[in-house]
């Protein structure tokens, strides 16, 4: 009854954006919201859409599912940093009632704007809006800082769309992650308001230093760990995610509820997560057993510390596997991967003007992705002519 | 050559340089100094003219020798008119405008080495009489001086929020919470600039790179 009746509707709301109609120039729009409501009744039409019984709808709501373990903590982490600034007392849905406040409004604004580019385009380049812009907006509002300003999530994620994304010719054609370049793009722009200590709680005049902070400003020679017990962070607490840090990324917990699904789904690349593992665990081992007598404190971090902390599990199990901007091919994922893990520990560790270094290894890999790829493929050209001609 | 000075072919010169054949936006050339002096609009100006004054003067000196330049030198001979060229438009910044001069540091030295003057002195001047010569330099030399008045008021507006130093971003909107970009500062935000500048400009010629 209920289905007949939307279907009844739809079909009528549909001729006003047909050829020749007065809605014409609406029609992607209308589209986007009829696939959102009802299943779609036609099928793709072009490549890469449909891959086995898989399109990128699916893929994309998939997505967004796996990231709602760190949603929910996003909005618990923030209201419990609020009251843990206010030195009050902590209620459960006190906290969860906080961080929505303060979180949805980024989120909403971040789909709106970047919303707003993307109908834009689909309607003057006349082509269907892409569920892709789903996870975009909703990672980029994850990984800031819970004390943005709401216009700059829009500059950001206006930037992010544009400039990463349509520029290149829209979805499936960016060479970098759209919600990270918004990131960097506000990162660079306002670095007041998006770095330091002051900005990673939600109230007036609040400072802490985030756990990375705190082993970076350490005294040299001292342990980072006998550091961070000092300020107060316990490995539970990092693990967890009831640390001062960006919306969505603090708890390593949620990121990998979300990566299982992910895994189990067949979603993200086990690959390239393992290869981050992997990489970062290779190059914090070699400063661990490399460290001399006075080495900054960051040296003496022990791995699964490294592992914890930061954006490095949110970043590597949502960002650095997105399907266009990583390598496709299976050994060039393992690649991929594992230099992104050696470059956040390099970041992190050697350079002193970044305490976090995963978004900018993230985005330099994504522009080497495609270069791994070729050298792959060529590698596989040279033994397959080998093995052809009898050599 | 009956031709009048300003004939329709000769103004046809000066518009390629500053549209279809725009050395920025369409051969790609100069964009190390389009990056370098364009934090401000002050300095992005006197830059702009330099430039101007020394392509379109080499042009016309290297014009009127190029049937006795001999050909196997000829880069170093177009290399030592430029670059008298350019010290004197040095010397004359140094002489006159004083702070301008120490912003722009070693940027003015620097138009030696602008491919555009080479790319013009071997491409256009030496093949062509003075006259076409001297409105090939004119022509190219504003086509770069828009592109770099464009991207510096963009990056001083967006960047500092001044223009030519007095501030142009209202007080209460600072007062909500405004706050500079300050990507625009730095180099990326010329980039970002100059690729906004050449998509509008490819999507109005409608030009396309050949596959």
């Amino acid at each position: 009854m209920f289905e007949e009746f939307l279907e009844k509707r739809s079909k009528k709301i549909r001729r006003l954006f047909e050829k020749g109609k007065p809605l014409e120039r609406l029609y992607p729009l209308h589209e986007a919201m009829d696939a959102f409501l009802l299943t779609l009744g036609t099928k793709a039409k072009k490549a890469p859409y449909a891959r086995d019984s898989i399109d990128i709808k699916r893929v994309m709501i998939f997505v967004c599912v796996a990231l709602m373990p760190c949603i929910f903590m996003g909005f618990y982490n923030t209201g419990y940093q609020i009251q843990m600034a206010q030195g009050e007392a902590y209620s459960f849905s006190g906290c969860l009632w906080l961080g929505l406040l303060k979180v949805l409004p980024i989120i909403l604004v971040a789909y709106m704007a970047g919303g707003f580019w993307e109908v834009l385009f689909a309607v003057v380049r006349k082509h269907e809006i892409n569920e892709g812009f789903l996870v975009t907006g909703i990672l980029y509002a994850l990984i800031l800082p819970p004390t943005i300003p709401l216009w700059q999530v829009a500059v950001g994620i206006s930037f992010g769309v544009v400039i990463a994304k349509e520029i290149f010719g829209g979805t499936g054609m960016n060479v970098l992650n759209p919600a990270l370049t918004a990131r960097a793009f506000v990162f660079f722009a306002y670095p007041a308001q998006m770095s330091g200590d002051a900005v990673w709680a939600a109230v007036d005049g609040f400072t802490r230093a985030t756990p990375l902070a705190v082993v970076a400003t350490a005294q040299k020679g001292t342990s980072a760990v006998a550091a961070l017990t000092e300020a107060g962070y316990a490995f539970k607490d990092v693990f967890l995610g009831f640390i001062p840090g960006s919306i969505g990324e603090t708890s390593t917990l949620a990121c990998l509820i979300g990566l299982i699904f992910l895994l189990v789904t067949r979603v993200a690349s086990w690959r390239i997560v393992a290869g981050c593992a992997l990489g970062l665990t290779a190059m914090s081992s070699v400063f661990l057993v490399f460290k001399g007598e006075n080495a900054i404190a960051f040296f003496s971090l022990p791995v699964y510390w490294h592992l914890a902390l930061g954006g490095f599990a949110f970043g590597s199990i949502f960002m650095a596997t997105d399907p266009v901007s990583s390598s496709a091919t299976e050994q060039g994922r393992w690649i991929y991967g594992f230099l992104i893990g050696v470059l956040v520990i390099l970041i992190r560790v050697v350079n002193p003007a970044y305490p976090e270094g995963v978004m900018l290894a993230i985005l330099f890999m994504n522009v080497f992705a495609p270069l791994i790829d070729h050298f792959v493929v060529r590698k596989n050209i040279k033994r397959r002519l080998a093995r052809a001609s009898g050599k | 050559m009956t031709q009048k000075l300003l004939s329709k072919a000769n103004r046809r010169i000066v518009k390629d340089g500053l549209w279809d054949n725009n050395p920025i936006t369409f051969q790609i050339l100069g964009i190390c100094s389009a990056l370098a002096v364009t934090v401000q609009l002050k300095t992005a100006l006197v830059m702009c003219a330099a430039l101007t004054f020394v392509l379109a003067m080499s042009n016309v000196i290297i014009s009127l020798l190029r049937n006795m330049i001999p050909s196997k030198i000829r880069i170093i001979v177009q290399l030592s008119i430029i670059s008298s060229l350019v010290i004197l438009a040095d010397q004359f910044l140094k002489a006159y405008m004083y702070d301008v001069s120490k912003q722009l540091s070693v940027f003015v030295g620097l138009i030696i080495t602008n491919c555009i003057v080479m790319g013009r002195a071997e491409a256009y001047a030496m093949a062509n009489p003075p006259w076409k010569s001297f409105l090939d330099g004119l022509g190219n030399g504003l086509g770069y001086s828009c592109v770099l008045i464009f991207v510096a008021i963009g990056r001083e507006t967006l960047g500092s929020g001044t223009l030519l130093g007095f501030p142009v971003i209202p007080q209460f909107l600072y007062d909500h919470g405004y706050v500079n970009c300050g990507v625009m500062v730095l180099a990326p935000g010329a980039f970002f600039l100059l690729g906004i500048i050449i998509w509008i400009q490819r999507a109005i010629s409608g030009y396309t790179e050949e596959q």
